[in-house]
């Protein structure tokens, strides 16, 4: 345990901190960039990137045990069970075609 | 009751340093680190806010006394439903239990001095206390009427009350329920005393883990949902407005992705109390132990699966509406096996007839109706004809009053002791359940005939035919009322006037009735070491 405890160093944190700068300025700049399609894809692509960064390293789960991977990958599938669920409502609302899943047209 | 030489047995013996007498000063009381001292806060606290919401539903039923809107206008009977929901979910029922008999019990079954993290401990009571200065600035300050449920488009654009000061409370509410649930977790993880496997713990601990898991996967949706919310409404970002490219409908995907998980936050707790309450009144092992251990984790997992059944009569679409109501049905399954377990546990017990008999026997009835009525509403077509009816509302206060607030009357009953040392009078016990258990169906009985006739829910004036039913739920709320009442006279006169209370009034077993009543600061004089499994009540001979 203790050996694994040991927090990042000074360095990784200005580096974190450094490429999280960066992704952020890369959000702006893609914001104006007309990429179709992929708009969402690539501003939320840059968004999870973001979000793993900070988890790995500001808040200590890439040191920690493995109790906390396995509490960290649980809030991660059930993140990705609200989005299936709600998605799954979104993608079938059009398949009967009556009046109710017009609204969304 | 025969207490007078076990009362002298128990003063011979008590440590004289308890947590209760160990620092008599405020500052011992709201600096403290003892998770027995903090639940005993969080009684005091929630005690307040049952009966403010208790204030809120009394209204509501006064106003339904008549056909017509004439107690207040259709502004105020908004604000006043809303604010009862609110209190009453947010800073009543998701603490009830683990904070207070959860707190402080899951350290001393487990066989620990204290939760993991004792300061996170004191700062969830803070945060809670915050929430609810909160919340009661949104209620004094006009009032807020979106519901408990703070459905857009109306909490976001329309309604004119301080829709962002409640759900600020409320997002608060959730951080003190995380930050219990993780202590909770962390505890049972890391600090359970030698011998005590996985397999011993009592039932109770098992459905705090399960709560907990609950809080902290879900609680972070709903306060994010609220930041939602409130930025849509405060700087006009469009999440759930159409005009602006959002869905009103997301935000009931987001709500009840919380919101049904957290009924379940406000039944399991009570679960657990029921577990230890059965085997104590039977005198037996709970039967199926590991069935009843493993539908809490079930339950709390399950539960993430089913909250579209909300929405059936949303814009949601047929196919996932299909989707939610099978599943709904599959969760009722564990449900269903521990009521099942406690019957079976009783079946041949020998049945204690105190207090806490009274209670189980309440608790099952009510909850058993409460469940079953669930799948009426799980069925898509049904609930089309009962979505948004008094049948809902009787539905779900079956469970959350007649289970988690039976639980919490129950248990607060069973381990008075070992929380004040002091006994009460166990007549006046169980004249308080059956006050309960009458003015309950009373109440809410009615409420399901009214919803299957089609009185809706969250309206005032209703047509004449309706009258009758309005009448018999409001008296039998004044019994109710007179039901939670009662206890709180006796049982405070007992902290003052009561016979002491020796370790283990009731012969029942778990650590707890192995220290003191009530317990020294630290739990135990010695960390004890488990041996056997829980409920090891003795043979009974099986025929
Ligand atoms: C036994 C399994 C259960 C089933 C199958 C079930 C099913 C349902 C369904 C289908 C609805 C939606 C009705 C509608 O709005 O048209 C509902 C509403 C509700 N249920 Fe349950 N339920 C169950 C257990 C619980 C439990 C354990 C609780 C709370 C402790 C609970 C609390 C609620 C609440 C609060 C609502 C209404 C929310 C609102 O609209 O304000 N239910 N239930
Ligand atoms: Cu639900």
């Amino acid at each position: 345990m203790a050996d694994d405890h040991h927090g990042p160093t000074v360095r990784i944190y200005l580096a974190v901190f450094a490429s999280l700068m960066f992704l952020t300025a890369l959000t702006v700049w893609v914001a104006f960039q007309d990429l179709g399609m992929f708009n969402d894809v690539v501003a939320l692509g840059i968004a999870c990137t973001k979000a793993t960064i900070v988890i790995l390293f500001f808040m200590h789960v890439k040191y920690a045990s493995r109790l906390t991977w396995l509490l960290a990958g649980a809030g991660i599938l059930f993140l990705l069970i609200l989005f299936a669920f709600a998605m799954a409502d979104y993608v079938s609302r059009g398949w009967l075609g009556m009046p109710a899943s017009h609204y969304l047209q | 009751m025969a207490i007078t030489e076990q009362d002298v047995q128990a003063s011979e013996d008590a440590p004289s340093v308890n947590y209760l007498n160990n620092g008599y000063g405020l500052k011992s009381w709201l600096l403290t680190k003892d998770h027995k001292r903090i639940a005993v806060l969080y009684i005091i606290s929630i005690s307040i806010f049952f009966a403010l919401g208790g204030l809120f539903a009394s209204l509501v039923r006064f106003e339904l006394m008549t056909p017509e809107g004439d107690l207040m206008s259709s502004d105020t009977y908004n604000k006043v439903f809303s604010m009862h929901g609110i209190i009453m979910v947010f800073f009543f029922l998701v603490p009830s239990i683990p904070a207070t008999i959860g707190n402080f019990l899951v350290p001393i079954m487990v066989g620990a001095k204290d939760l993991a993290f004792p300061r996170i401990n004191l700062l969830s009571w803070y945060v809670y206390v915050v929430a609810g200065i909160l919340g009661t600035i949104a209620v004094v300050g006009g009032g807020v009427d979106t519901g408990w449920t703070f459905y857009t488009p109306y909490s976001s654009t329309y309604s004119n009350s301080n829709v962002i000061l409640a759900a600020m409370a409320a997002f608060m509410a959730g951080f003190s329920s995380i930050l219990t649930g993780l202590n909770f977790v962390v505890t049972i993880h890391t600090m359970r005393a030698p011998g005590m496997t996985w397999f011993r713990l009592p039932l109770f601990v098992w459905s705090h883990y399960a709560t907990s898991i609950i809080m902290l996967l879900g609680t972070p949706v709903i306060a994010i949902t609220l930041v939602l919310l409130m930025l849509e409404r405060g700087f006009g970002f469009g999440f759930f407005d159409p005009n602006l490219g959002g869905d009103p409908v997301l935000f009931q995907h987001l709500f009840w992705f919380y919101s049904h998980p957290a009924v379940y936050i406000m039944i399991l707790p009570s679960m657990g109390v029921m577990s230890e309450m059965v085997a104590a009144v039977a005198r037996k092992r709970v039967f199926g132990y590991e069935f009843v251990a493993f539908s809490s984790v079930a339950i709390a997992i399950l539960g993430f699966l089913v909250w579209g059944h909300h929405m059936f009569v949303s814009s949601q679409s047929t196919y996932a509406g299909m989707v939610f109501s099978i599943i709904t049905f599959l969760v009722a399954v564990p449900s269903a096996i521990k009521t099942f377990n406690w019957t079976a546990t009783l079946y041949k017990g020998s049945i204690v007839y105190d207090t806490s008999m009274f209670y189980v026997y309440g608790y099952l009835g009510l909850f058993l109706v409460g469940g079953l009525t669930g799948l009426f509403l799980s069925s898509m077509g049904l609930d089309i004809h009962l979505h948004d009816t008094y049948f809902v509302v009787a539905h779900f206060h079956y469970i959350m009053v007649g289970g988690q607030v039976m639980g919490y009357l129950g248990g607060m009953h069973f381990w008075w002791p070992k929380i004040t040392g002091k006994m009460f009078p166990d007549i006046c016990g169980k004249i308080s359940a059956l006050l309960v258990f009458l003015g309950f169906n009373f109440t809410f009985f009615p409420q399901f005939i009214l919803g299957y006739m089609g009185m809706p829910r969250r309206y005032h004036v209703y047509p004449e035919e309706f009258q009758i039913l309005n009448v018999a739920s409001s008296l039998g709320a004044s019994l109710l009322a007179l039901g939670y009442l009662v206890p709180g006279v006796y049982l405070t006169w007992s902290i003052f006037k009561g016979p002491k209370a020796p370790d283990n009034p009731w012969g029942a077993k778990g650590l707890e009735w192995e220290t003191t009543s009530p317990p020294p600061t630290f739990n135990f004089e010695e960390t004890p070491v488990v041996t056997e499994e829980a409920y090891q009540y003795g043979q009974i001979e099986e025929h």
